[in-house]
């Protein structure tokens, strides 16, 4: 029996992410740490199987040791499969043309045997920045049932925020028939959301196209998609309604996670159908003696201290007489007593000491000029001494 | 190196806490927020570097192999060895066994199988941290037959356990299959290790000679015969015997050293759930207490387990409860010494309470 899978994922994960900083000093923007216990790369591999999409290519170029870890074999995703199932895909050395991605499409190109490989009728790509949950079934269904070569998924956003995304002009009808990267006049507020869905014969002609093309930048948004609208392919928008959040930057990753705090939240986690799978470390439950207040916390936590509206990571220890406020703490953290963290991200394994005072209240912090909207940010693995001082908007990555 | 091989009685001593067994067996009795017991011995094993481990079942074992599955969690999803789920055996004679020793009868096969020199015996009705290498270790010193690990304390409940005197070498000179009296004992402990060669012959021989009690006619009077060696364990040791035993050794988990012991340093090994964070609503005052993945805290929460998504509803008072996997309490209730079996709901404002000593039990799956 031949053996093929209807629908290839490729998963973009190689990006950077200079804009997270120290965040992303030495892992990949996919591995960064999210809402206590996930990281970023759990929601698109958790979307995939919960879509029943059960091949996915993960593309990994900048610093991977972390990502290429956290995936592993895709056990906690129910990734792990003798047909299909998670593949990390970095780039390789060839006879001729030995070189790393140049760009999304690029990257995508590199892989076309893999995708072969299952001889697929359709291949999506998906992004490993966003925090959202989506069922790529249903976009699916609507890519054939329009019978359309490509379908791009796409929200509304407000009309002032359009020029910083891709955006789509669409007829009633759903067909794209123009599309802007970052226009400076946007005549839509249709943003697409870098989920594509192709029928693969045509991906792999567009792609094979645009590799002959020097001209090319490599890259979907900016020349693929718009080759292929210029050829006169059946290109469909899709409008997906629900939570959706580009994570890329500081500011967009704090608000992401506060996103996740109260009853009813902007962004829901606990519901049981669509349930986000991630690597579950094997801690405890959390320990709570202090005072916890509009805040998520994860396993093995030791609370003694204050903790209002934040994000507390797993195995993180708040001191009695410490003070967590408004902040994102990812995990492996230690807040000795008497320090205080306000309104910052404190990335994993970081120690801080008695007394250190970390960031300042948001409503002071937002008035200071920096790249980071006031957040201070702490990289991975640093200790603040005691009665250390880190100012609002800081971004530190070494001891102080 | 000594190569081991384990096998966990899942099914033993279930009538000493028929609340909880009722619906499982005594391995898959929840505890600590996130755990069953089995994960002890299991974890015990796989962190004593064996990774062939033999599982003894009986009935109602339906969620004992849903929380087990394959074994991956533990690392035992192996094509060599790994973890072999061993159901009741039976010939035409016999149907389910009756006691520990027609229970190994059953697994004489796979221990004939094992190529592992040493086995090790466990229970799953216990919550300890033990690195059993240390006991083979002992155990090959000794030259011994048998060795028997032992822990010091007050008798609680005496029918099954069985306590031994030793010689100031630890070689036992005595066992009492029904210890009475007060003071401080060496209470076996259910741990037990031996050649596997040493293990067969002795099952073997108790099949021959009809036999129907490991400890009342093998071990007491090996004591003559054999090479019986006791070991000490003198770390955290809380067996699970009753619903009080049950409350205390949860209630045990709010102590940071008895934390500390059991989840540091190495990690118990147990089925991943993929819930949600715990998520503490600006109306929550929790105190004392521990809170796993997925709970939604409206209320005041003290001295409290509290396992996987259980909801404590606006105005709610819940004190020295253990309330276990989506148990859901509603608005202004008042719980106090609440035991509550899986996935029950108590309505708005329900005031329940037992007492330390005989906590309220909620049956699993109740609407009160």
């Amino acid at each position: 029996m031949l053996r093929k899978k209807e629908c290839v994922a490729m998963l973009l994960a190689g990006g950077q992410g200079s804009r997270l900083y120290a965040l992303t000093s030495n892992i990949a923007k996919p591995a960064v740490s999210f809402g206590a216990k996930y990281r970023i790369i759990d929601f698109p591999l958790s979307n995939c199987i919960n879509s029943g999409i059960d091949t996915v290519g993960v593309l990994t170029q900048y610093q991977p040791l972390v990502l290429n870890e956290y995936v592993g074999n895709g056990q906690p995703w129910d990734l792990d499969r003798t047909f299909g199932g998670v593949h990390i895909l970095s780039p390789y050395e060839a006879k001729k043309d030995t070189s790393w991605y140049k760009g999304t499409a690029n990257a995508i190109y590199q892989n076309i045997r893999f995708m072969k490989m299952y001889d697929p009728e359709y291949v999506l790509i998906l992004s490993g920045d966003h925090i959202y949950k989506m069922d790529y079934d249903k976009m699916l269904a609507a890519h054939k049932a329009a019978n359309a070569d490509c379908t791009i998924a796409c929200m509304q956003v407000p009309m002032k925020e359009a020029s910083r995304f891709g955006i789509l002009n669409t007829n009633p009808d759903g067909t794209i028939y123009e599309f802007e990267e970052k226009p400076k006049q946007p005549k839509s507020d249709l943003a697409s959301m870098g989920i594509y869905i192709f029928t693969a014969s045509k991906l792999f002609k567009y792609l094979e196209e645009d590799d002959k093309n020097p001209d090319s930048e490599k890259d979907f948004g900016k020349n693929v998609l718009p080759a292929m609208l210029n050829a006169g392919e059946k290109m469909y928008s899709y409008r997906f309604e629900g939570y959706w959040k580009d994570v890329g930057t500081i500011s967009s990753l704090w608000e992401a996670n506060m996103d996740l705090l109260g009853v009813v939240p902007n962004f829901e986690l606990t519901d049981t159908d669509r349930v986000i799978h991630s690597r579950s470390p094997l801690a405890p439950p959390a320990f709570v003696e202090g005072e916890v207040i509009n805040s998520i916390v994860a396993t093995g936590g030791e609370i003694e201290g204050k903790i209002v509206n934040s994000v507390i990571g797993t195995n993180c220890v708040i001191e009695k007489g410490a003070e967590v406020v408004d902040s994102v703490l990812m995990g492996n953290i230690t807040v000795k007593a008497g320090a205080k963290v306000t309104y910052s991200i404190v990335d994993e394994d970081v120690t801080i000491c008695e007394k250190a005072v970390v960031g300042t209240d948001k409503a002071e912090a937002v008035k200071v000029e920096s790249k980071t909207n006031g957040i201070t940010v702490l990289g991975r693995g640093i200790t603040v001494s005691k009665n250390g001082k880190v100012a609002a908007g800081e971004i530190v990555d070494k001891n102080v | 190196m000594a190569t081991t091989v384990g096998v966990i009685f899942s099914s033993i001593n279930e009538e000493d806490i028929p609340e909880l067994t009722k619906v499982r067996s005594t391995g898959s009795v929840p505890y600590g927020g996130r755990y069953r017991l089995v994960d002890f011995a299991l974890s015990n094993m796989v962190n004593s570097g064996i990774t062939t481990v033999g599982m003894i079942t009986k009935n109602n074992y339906q969620s004992l192999m849903d929380h087990i599955g394959s074994g991956k969690y533990w690392d035992l999803a192996r094509k060599d060895g790994g973890l072999i789920l061993l159901p009741p055996y039976s010939d035409e004679t016999e149907t389910l066994y009756k006691n520990r020793l027609e229970a190994l009868k059953g697994a004489m096969a796979f221990l004939r199988k094992a190529k592992e020199d040493f086995v090790v015996l466990a229970d799953s009705d216990a919550v300890y941290k033990l690195d059993y290498s240390k006991v083979i270790e002992a155990h090959i010193a000794k030259n011994a037959d048998i060795t028997m690990v032992y822990h010091e304390h007050e008798l609680v409940k005496s029918h099954y356990y069985m306590a031994f005197e030793t010689d100031k070498n630890d070689k036992i000179t005595d066992i009492q299959i029904n210890p009475t009296g007060k003071g401080v004992k060496k209470n076996y402990i259910n741990v037990m290790v031996a050649r596997t060669s040493f293990l067969l012959r002795l099952i073997q021989d108790a099949i021959q000679h009809g036999y129907t009690s490991f400890g009342k006619d093998i071990l007491s009077p090996g004591v003559k015969t054999y090479n019986l060696y006791a070991y000490k364990f003198d770390g955290y040791y809380a067996n699970i015997c009753s619903l009080e035993s049950y409350f205390k050794a949860n209630m045990a988990l709010l102590d940071k050293n008895v934390r500390q012991e059991i989840f540091g340093d190495r990690d118990v090994y147990t089925k991943v759930n993929d819930s949600a964070p715990a998520k503490f609503a600006a109306s929550a005052v929790v105190k004392n207490s521990l809170v796993s993945d997925g709970c939604v805290i409206e209320g005041t929460v003290e001295n409290c387990v509290l396992f996987r998504g259980v909801k404590i509803g606006k105005g709610s008072v819940v004190k020295n409860c253990i309330l276990m996997t989506d148990n859901i309490v509603g608005d202004n209730c008042k719980l106090a010494y609440v035991v509550s079996d899986k996935n029950s709901v108590i309505r708005d404002k329900r005031e329940l309470a037992g007492c330390e000593v005989q906590p309220y039990f909620i049956n699993k799956g109740s609407l009160i």
